[in-house]
């Protein structure tokens, strides 16, 4: 019966209309977290306001505090008012706040989670989800297995034909092979895998989705996309801040582990993949299933990576210490907080082009960006004088901030004598589009709920991921202290050297 | 930076272009359409660049705004050009048109329109019968009007409707966006019965209304009642009739949606009433023809009208599909 009802008021060219998710409500784990109140939180206040939610979207929160539904809801407020994207409304906010819900209880708190089922069913009766649920497990991974069997326990896990549940989970996903593996079981023990929403936040920006775009709906890209043209690519994701306050998430984890492997690994694949068959979430997670299966790391690792860790010093006119005088960090720490390495993409596409990428806190500024450095034109017929001052065209995809994309290539310079120097044009989404687009989150969310899996990294890509990862960290872990550098620089002097010894050099962002 | 060019040429406007880029840095280079605005030289045209600003924040654009000035005037050009923190991320240029000028508004935009990028024009006040023929409409790919801004709005509708042409759209239906979602959803849901009727209530001269209406009447297949009251402004209900039971969408205040469905909890929805700077993003996003608004068009000629006494009470009246009439010549 389901199958066959045709909606008549839908039709295909009705492009206008938003995709709305059914009804439904959301959990969250851990909603007392940062994440939780800076990004989780307005985000669905920014889905409702764009009326992206369905009527009778209700939203509990589960936490240890002892808090009333007012509390929380209070607490949504306040965390909606200071961080929202888009102007509060009060009748949008009393619609949301209608349907906010707050459970208290510890994990391990039988008697919590039967009131938490209690309450998904009669939100069901009151507001008309439909019991259709999504669990956001904001919460550290030690709790996922008490936390999914719990959900289990009482029932709350179980999807039927009319009745979905989701879970959603957040980085990170283990840190090696091995405990990926191990999460992946406790997880999918619960949840069958199609119900398994791993979030990537990357890969809900728009800019990342703007590769896509940009590789296969254009034709003037894709045939130089490969080994006779481009000769190396960069993925760089750099943040400006340090570690303060985060040493119980870090130590010990480190930068590799905290962005190569996933979001810098994603972006690669994004980078790197062939076209898929089509934009199906099935065909999509293959292309980039394949290409990860093909990566690897170049050999020898003490010449092709390099890990750094901040000292103390001065960064943007401000006096900043070192990662082993930040609270709750060892004085002998080795954990590193900077992490460049080189991978290959065994494919006949890639041959031979080596994929850098890095990642650091302390560095220059905060930039992501992908960038594809191109060959030199094999002839030049200028006179050498003349184009010595050109250097390599460049393709840059300017993930955040500042979104958008810079293209790099010599020009003419004005005056009697030919004369080449590098210039670039610029494609920015708008001065201001930032203020517009839609937080990584919002996008992210409204697909859990409409069960839209593509921008959701599956088991198989994380595991994957871990394998490309795993030799260099296992490497890492024998060579002792990280180098040192200096806050506010690009890394540390080894990072330089990994680039120098093929002739190549990092772009500064 | 407003800069004022008091009785200019077009080639003078576009000489400061160039040169406060050059002098600024790159100002009109990524701007994905040009955007404009024909509307006469009075108080709300203000607000109509501060939505077109608003938008470029989305659609970063070139706004030329044709205002038209006193007709008996002797034929002169006072132009504006504003960058920067007086444009939101787009540049404005105002070209205020007077004399026998005012109607060739066409001749001084074409030399200021950006190479290849497409073209908008937005009616903000009143507009053309047929956009398609106007001169400013046929420089366009998508023509913009608003019903709702007219003297006559029904009136208005009827005219487009009649005179439609691919690209035309109107600020009427794209404020209907929201309804219309709603309604979609909930059909989305189980049970799957057939639509058997439906009616949809609403301010007598609202265009949008009437374009819900002919939408509904349009796809569904069936008759639908327009009701007219002058209860409540705007859109007021809308109800669909099924075997089941009857999904109805209620908004008496204009903010706030109530959506019953059989056997189903009441649910509540944020329906606010939407400004122009939304909708005016919404148009901008798309440029090629929109169908869907050319079968709610069509679908105008199928209502049945029923005329309801002034206060804010459900209809009750019968429910003849026979009593086909077309809404159109309410209001006449």
């Amino acid at each position: 019966m389901t199958r066959r009802w045709n909606n008549p008021l839908r039709d295909p060219r009705d492009k206008r209309l938003p995709r709305i998710a059914g009804p439904s409500s959301l959990v969250i784990f851990g909603v007392t977290g940062d994440l939780s109140r800076k990004k989780l939180m307005p985000a669905i206040y920014d889905l409702a306001h764009r009326g992206l939610l369905p009527a009778g979207f209700s939203l509990i929160g589960f936490a240890r505090r002892e808090w009333e539904h007012q509390d929380f809801g209070e607490q949504v407020h306040d965390a909606v008012a200071e961080h929202a994207r888009t102007p509060f409304r009060e009748s949008v906010w009393n619609r949301l706040a209608e349907g906010i819900r707050f459970v208290q209880g510890s994990f391990d708190d039988d008697d919590a989670f039967d009131r938490l089922a209690q309450t998904v069913k009669d939100l069901d009766a009151e507001r008309g989800t439909g019991g259709n649920t999504a669990f956001y497990l904001s919460i550290p991974p030690w709790a996922f297995p008490v936390v999914t069997k719990q959900l289990a326990r009482c029932g709350l896990a179980e999807s039927s034909e009319d009745v979905w549940r989701r879970v959603v989970i957040e980085k990170p996903f283990g840190h090696d092979l091995t405990s990926a593996k191990e999460l992946n079981a406790v997880v999918n023990d619960v949840f069958p895998e199609e119900s398994v929403f791993r979030i990537d936040h990357y890969l809900g920006k728009e800019t990342v989705q703007n590769i896509l775009a940009l590789r296969f709906a254009n034709q003037m890209f894709e045939p130089i996309w490969n080994a006779n043209y481009v000769d190396h690519v960069q993925i760089t994701m750099a943040e400006d801040i340090g570690l303060g306050g985060r040493a119980g998430y870090y130590e010990g984890i480190g930068a590799a582990r905290d962005v190569i492997q996933n979001h810098l690994l994603q972006l690669l694949a994004f980078t790197a993949m062939e076209e898929p068959g089509s934009f199906a979430p099935k065909a999509l997670r293959a292309e980039k299933v394949k290409v990860l299966g093909a990566t690897k790391p170049v050999e020898p690792l003490d010449e092709t990576t390099a890990r750094g860790q901040y000292t103390g010093g001065w960064q943007g006119g401000k006096k900043v210490v070192g990662l082993l005088q930040e609270a709750g960090f060892a004085k002998d720490s080795i954990t590193e907080t900077y992490a460049a390495v080189t991978l290959e993409v065994q494919n006949r596409r890639w041959a031979g082009v080596p994929f850098y990428l890095r990642t650091g806190k302390r560095l220059g500024r905060r930039v992501t960006e992908v960038a594809v450095v191109f060959k030199r034109a094999p002839h030049l017929p200028f006179d050498t004088t003349s184009t010595e001052e050109l250097g390599q065209n460049a393709l840059v995809i300017r993930v955040q901030p500042d979104e958008g994309v810079t293209m790099r290539f010599g020009s003419k310079v004005p005056g009697t004598t030919m004369e080449v120097r590098d210039v670039t044009m610029d494609f920015g989404y708008g001065h201001s589009f930032t203020e517009s687009s839609p937080e990584a989150y919002e996008r992210l969310i409204l697909d859990v709920l409409l069960g839209e899996p593509s921008l959701f990294p599956v088991n198989e890509e994380v595991e994957l991921s871990w394998q490309i990862l795993d030799p260099i960290l296992e490497h890492w872990a024998k060579r002792g202290a990280p180098e040192p550098y200096q806050p506010g620089s690009w890394g540390p002097p080894s990072a330089e050297d990994m680039l120098t010894r093929s002739g190549r050099h990092w772009r500064r962002p | 930076m407003i800069i004022d060019l008091p009785s200019t040429t077009t080639s003078q406007l576009n000489k400061k272009l160039v040169e406060l880029r050059e002098r600024g840095g790159a100002v009109a280079l990524g701007r994905v359409l040009t955007l404009v605005i024909a509307a006469e030289d009075d108080d709300q045209l203000e607000e109509a660049i501060d939505a077109a600003n608003e938008a470029s924040r989305e659609h970063p654009s070139r706004v030329i705004v044709v205002a038209k000035g006193s007709r008996t005037a002797a034929p002169r050009i006072d132009g504006q050009i504003r960058v920067g923190g007086d444009a939101g991320a787009s540049e404005v240029i105002v070209l205020r048109l007077y004399g026998p000028l005012a109607i060739q508004g066409q001749s001084a935009v074409v030399p200021l329109l950006l190479p290849d990028a497409p073209i908008v024009t937005w009616w903000p006040g009143g507009g053309p019968k047929a956009p398609a023929k106007d001169q400013l409409g046929q420089l366009a790919q998508r023509r913009i009007t608003d019903s709702a801004a007219e003297r006559n709005p029904i009136r208005a509708l009827t005219a487009r409707s009649r005179s439609y042409t691919d690209g035309d759209t109107d600020l009427a239906w794209t404020r209907l966006t929201n309804w219309r979602a709603q309604l979609v959803s909930a059909l989305d849901l189980p049970p799957f019965d057939r639509i058997t009727g439906a009616s949809v209530t609403g301010e007598a001269d609202s265009p949008s209304t009437e374009l819900l209406a002919g939408w509904l009447a349009e796809y569904l297949k069936v008759p639908v009642k327009r009701v007219k009251t002058s209860s409540a402004q705007g859109i007021v209900s809308v109800a669909m009739e099924r075997r089941s039971g009857t999904i109805e969408l209620t908004r008496p205040d204009g903010r706030t949606g109530t959506l019953t469905q059989p056997n189903q909890p009441t649910r509540r929805i944020a329906l606010q009433r939407r400004d122009t700077r939304d909708c005016l993003i919404e148009e901008l996003r798309r440029l090629d023809p929109d169908e869907v608004y050319e079968a709610a068009l069509n679908g105008l000629g199928k209502l049945s009208t029923r005329r309801k006494a002034g206060t804010g009470t459900k209809s009750t009246g019968t429910r003849s599909a026979a009593a086909k009439k077309t809404a159109t010549k309410s209001k006449a």
